[in-house]
């Protein structure tokens, strides 16, 4: 396949260019998750207001998928409800397992080629379980493994 | 023995020819395999040694008093007699076939558990595969043994000796290093570590996984107590490889692994032990690995080791010194002198990523904390790319790993 199917450019974009990497001070929630095949690591910051996310951040290393992934995330998660998040990621895992573009989500989408590299799934979940586990509290370190 | 006085030059494209696998496309694109660090192909010799073991002569060994057992048994011990012939061990008995590497170290790391005590220590190098740690670590928890460390420079990766002998003196029994390092490619001094060990009564183990197949090895020059490799990383099958340990050391340690094989006698509640080296070989064996690396180290020595040294080092020094030019490098290892392998970051491009991109070329790289992970962290780095090369790879596949890391840097950055 070309590689542009797997490195879309909004993936190119926020890994050049990570949106809300930075540490949350109101944060009240946060966890981790690190891939202990390849080492990456990743921290998100929850800003928890009732079951509403107010605000998301992430700090962390890895690859241009598990970055990039990471990035349109916090995008995504911001203001959502815990139900909402949950459903969302659930579309994402679709999307990435499948390989079939949502129509209407033009940025998860552009992970659909990740499809094709199944070792590469965990690099663009590895965020997202992070999120999950830090909405609900839990101080445990996600891993992919 | 200096690996770089080469009698004669072998033919290596003639030699490239003898493995079967490099001859296809990965990707649409002539297969590139520079991940020989992890494992190495297979001669077409090694290949036919097998199917002829399983076609002709399978049977159990030493237990069997027919023919087809018989011949299974002398090959069994013929590759033992090469073995310890291929690294200049004293005697076949001091050959203990492993399924690698990592069952050799963790042998002696289990063995040792009755002969170390709390205040005494084990000393390894920060340069460490997890395979030269984790079992000393698992000894050091059973005992109250310590871990004591050699430290790494920095990233020209080598072994700061500068306080050794004030670190051998710390009751250390035991000292593990590797030969070559799988991730940074430094060479280190087998012979001066071992001897400023025994100086201070200490037992040396030399983890050889990434030297065996490349430089030539004589066990009683370098004066070590241990060493381990593994088949599969020297043309071998998986699945085998060598432990070759001081017979008077053998002789006083505990077995590893129950089973048969490894008993003199058995009674219901006690046994006694077979001769060394059958008492660490539990159950039946790998007996057609152990005849495919019989094959293996006849086709590197037909070759030469120090032509394989030469031409692998060669490589990874082109290779070093033309990465050295891309922007946003950071190599890995001494600058000079190196065993068959590069390892790099790249700014802005994940190792990950550049071994997809790669991939998609059709070059095999490895991309990843190569299980060195402690020397990673110390030297603020999560993980590399590494090139490692081996006597099939080529000056034009120098060129093409180049091309498309300069590509991978612009995609990226």
């Amino acid at each position: 396949m070309d590689l542009t199917e797997l490195y879309q450019s909004v993936i190119l974009e926020n890994n050049r260019r990570p949106r809300n990497f930075r540490k949350l001070p109101t944060a009240n929630r946060i966890a981790s998750g690190n891939n202990p095949v390849c080492g990456d690591e990743i921290t998100v910051f929850v800003q928890l207001e009732g079951d509403r996310i107010a605000d998301i951040s992430f700090q962390g290393a890895g690859c241009a998928i598990s970055q990039a992934s990471a990035s349109v995330m916090t995008q995504r998660l911001k203001g959502r409800t815990l139900a909402e998040a949950e459903a969302l990621f659930g579309r994402f895992k679709e999307i990435i397992t499948a390989g079939k573009p949502d129509e209407e989500d033009l940025d998860l989408s552009a992970f659909a080629g990740v499809h094709q590299f199944p070792a590469r799934i965990k690099c663009a979940t590895l965020g997202w379980h992070a999120a999950i586990n830090a909405v609900h509290g839990e101080s445990v370190t996600a891993t992919t493994e | 023995m200096n690996p770089l006085i080469v009698a004669s030059t072998p033919d290596w494209a003639a030699l490239r020819a003898d493995f079967p696998i490099l001859d296809q496309t990965v990707h649409g694109r002539p297969l590139i395999y520079l991940d020989n660090g992890a494992t190495t192909q297979k001669p077409r010799a090694v290949i036919d040694a097998l199917v002829r073991y399983y076609e002709h002569d399978n049977a159990n060994v030493h237990r069997g008093v027919h023919e087809l057992s018989y011949r299974a048994t002398t090959a069994y011990e013929a590759a033992r007699t090469r073995a310890a012939q291929f690294i200049r061990a004293g005697a076949p008995e001091e050959i203990i076939f492993t399924r690698g590497t990592t069952e050799g170290l963790n042998l002696i790391a289990y063995t040792f558990t009755s002969r170390l005590k709390p205040g005494d220590a084990i000393l390894v190098t920060e340069m460490e595969h997890h395979s030269n740690l984790v079992p000393w670590q698992l000894l050091a928890a059973r005992t109250g043994a310590k871990l004591l460390f050699v430290p790494v420079t920095g990233d020209d990766g080598l072994l700061d000796l500068s306080h050794l002998d004030e670190l051998l003196a710390s009751n250390v029994k035991l000292f593990a290093f590797p030969q070559i390092s799988n991730s940074l490619g430094t060479i280190n001094p087998v012979a001066e570590l071992c001897t400023r060990a025994r100086s201070h009564g200490v037992i040396t183990v030399v983890d050889a996984a990434q030297s065996a197949g490349h430089l030539p090895i004589d066990v009683q020059s370098l004066d070590c107590d241990f060493l381990a490799f593994s088949g599969h990383k020297m043309a071998g099958p998986t699945g085998i490889g060598v432990l070759y340990g001081r017979r008077a050391l053998l002789e006083a340690m505990d077995p590893f692994q129950g089973g048969g094989e490894m008993i003199a006698s058995v009674q219901f509640d006690h046994s006694t032990w077979n001769k060394v080296p059958h008492k660490f070989e539990a159950g039946t064996p790998d007996i057609a690995g152990a005849v495919g690396l019989h094959a293996a180290l006849d086709y590197l020595d037909d070759i030469g080791r120090p032509a394989i040294a030469a031409h692998d080092a060669q490589l990874a020094r082109d290779a070093y010194a033309r990465l050295a030019e891309v922007p946003g490098i950071r190599l890995f290892g001494p600058p000079g002198e190196r065993g068959g392998l590069v390892s790099f970051g790249l700014a802005g491009a994940h190792p990950h990523d550049v071994v997809t991109f790669a991939d998609q070329q059709g070059i095999a790289l490895r991309g990843g904390h190569h299980c060195t992970q402690p020397l990673w962290r110390k030297l603020g780095i999560a993980a590399t790319t590494r090139a490692s090369f081996y006597l099939y790879n080529t000056p034009a596949e120098v060129d093409r790993l180049i091309a498309v890391i300069r590509e991978a840097a612009k995609f990226f950055g």
